[in-house]
């Protein structure tokens, strides 16, 4: 994934190989779900192995697994009130998925699906599915008041209801491009500035590999960030999941 | 080392710290979404913004297209939208960074 010659081939990165050898081949199984069951399995262990001990006092990686599960309980208290509960399960796995998918895009060689606008779009869209259902649910056919703010002249109907549908259409959009834009980003970054090394010590031999201590610099720092970036965007996605089913139970 | 009654004392605190954060004991329910709790670092609000804006564009967009190509009416669904998808991003928008207090008068 080098320059090759001047031109810095930044996207290559996020082109979808087979994993798995032959078997995955012949199956169409590729590297991005090669991280999806990794991230799956990592979730499933952490729990597992985490919680097996049960100790009162919890060793490192019961409090890692209990702090993990709280932080997404209270997030789920806070932000849909009592009906929190119900969805915890949904919220957790959503968020834990796209967490670890984050994080373990970072190391060398992984693969982010999490960059695919494919992965987030599916999950923004079971996000807004679910919300739709839910809101089905809990208020049948009341839930298209939401698309009609109470008090508002009746004369401007025609031109409320369709920005209102419009604008809860647009979630799933914004939700899916948000997290895609931003990974898609951090990674691109990385491959430049890496670029960057390599193309000034080939073209300027001894001074090029001191200045190219310059992006390496960089480039340690925007991992510090991007590290920051995949915790924010994996909450932002989680919390906005809960918020829209706020908006779904309670109806405003 | 805490004597067993101040071990008490501070346990029973706690657990009931715990039990109103897990939403055991009803609290006044009225503290709504709170949104506020999103990041609010200017870089971040400003690309969420941008996102918002463009999003519901693309939805206008896409459905205009659709509705075009199915009644074969090109470009009038298109434009007209344009102009809904532009206004439902500024709705989005006006809900993301509108004081609390008109969000709740609204709807």
């Amino acid at each position: 994934m080098a320059a090759e010659g001047s031109s810095i081939d930044a996207l290559s990165q996020f082109r979808l190989g087979h994993g798995l050898g032959e078997v995955g081949r012949s199956v169409n199984f590729t590297n991005a779900n090669e991280i999806m069951l990794l991230a799956a399995a990592l979730i499933l262990g952490l729990l597992y192995f985490g919680m097996r001990e049960r100790a009162m006092v919890p060793g490192r990686l019961q409090a890692l697994a209990e702090t993990f599960y709280d932080f997404v309980y209270n997030m789920c208290i806070d932000q849909i009130g009592e009906e929190g509960k119900k969805f915890f399960p949904f919220v957790f796995t959503l968020f834990s998925f796209i967490l670890f998918g984050n994080l373990l895009g970072l190391f060398p060689y992984f693969f982010t699906f999490t960059s695919h606008l494919a992965v987030t779009g599916a999950l923004a869209l079971l996000v807004i599915v679910l919300v739709t259902v839910v809101a089905l649910r809990y208020h049948g056919l009341h839930f298209f008041s939401y698309f009609f703010p109470a008090g508002a002249p009746k004369l401007l109907a025609p031109l409320i209801i369709p920005i209102e549908i419009l604008s809860y259409l647009s979630r799933p959009v914004s939700l899916s491009i948000r997290l895609f834009a931003n990974m898609t980003a951090g990674h691109v970054m990385f491959e430049v500035f890496a670029s960057f090394m390599i193309m000034l010590a080939t073209a300027l031999g001894v001074i090029g590999y001191v200045m190219a201590l310059g992006p390496l610099v960089l480039n340690v720092a925007l991992m510090g960030f991007e590290l920051l970036v995949a915790f924010l965007q994996a909450y932002v996605f989680a919390i906005l999941t809960c918020i829209y089913l706020h908006d779904a139970v309670h109806l405003h | 080392m805490p004597t067993d009654d101040q071990d008490e004392a501070s346990f029973e605190r706690r657990l009931a710290a715990a039990r109103e954060r897990h939403g055991l004991e009803k609290r006044a329910a009225a503290d709504g979404p709170g949104e506020e709790r999103l990041p609010v670092n200017p870089l971040a609000l400003m690309f969420r913004v941008g996102v918002e804006l463009v999003s519901a564009l693309v939805v206008g967009v896409a459905i205009g297209f659709a509705l075009d190509r199915w009644l074969g009416t090109r470009p009038w669904f298109l434009a007209l939208f344009v102009v809904l998808g532009g206004a439902a991003g500024v709705l989005n928008v006006w809900r993301l960074v509108a004081p609390r207090p008109e969000r709740a008068g609204r709807k």
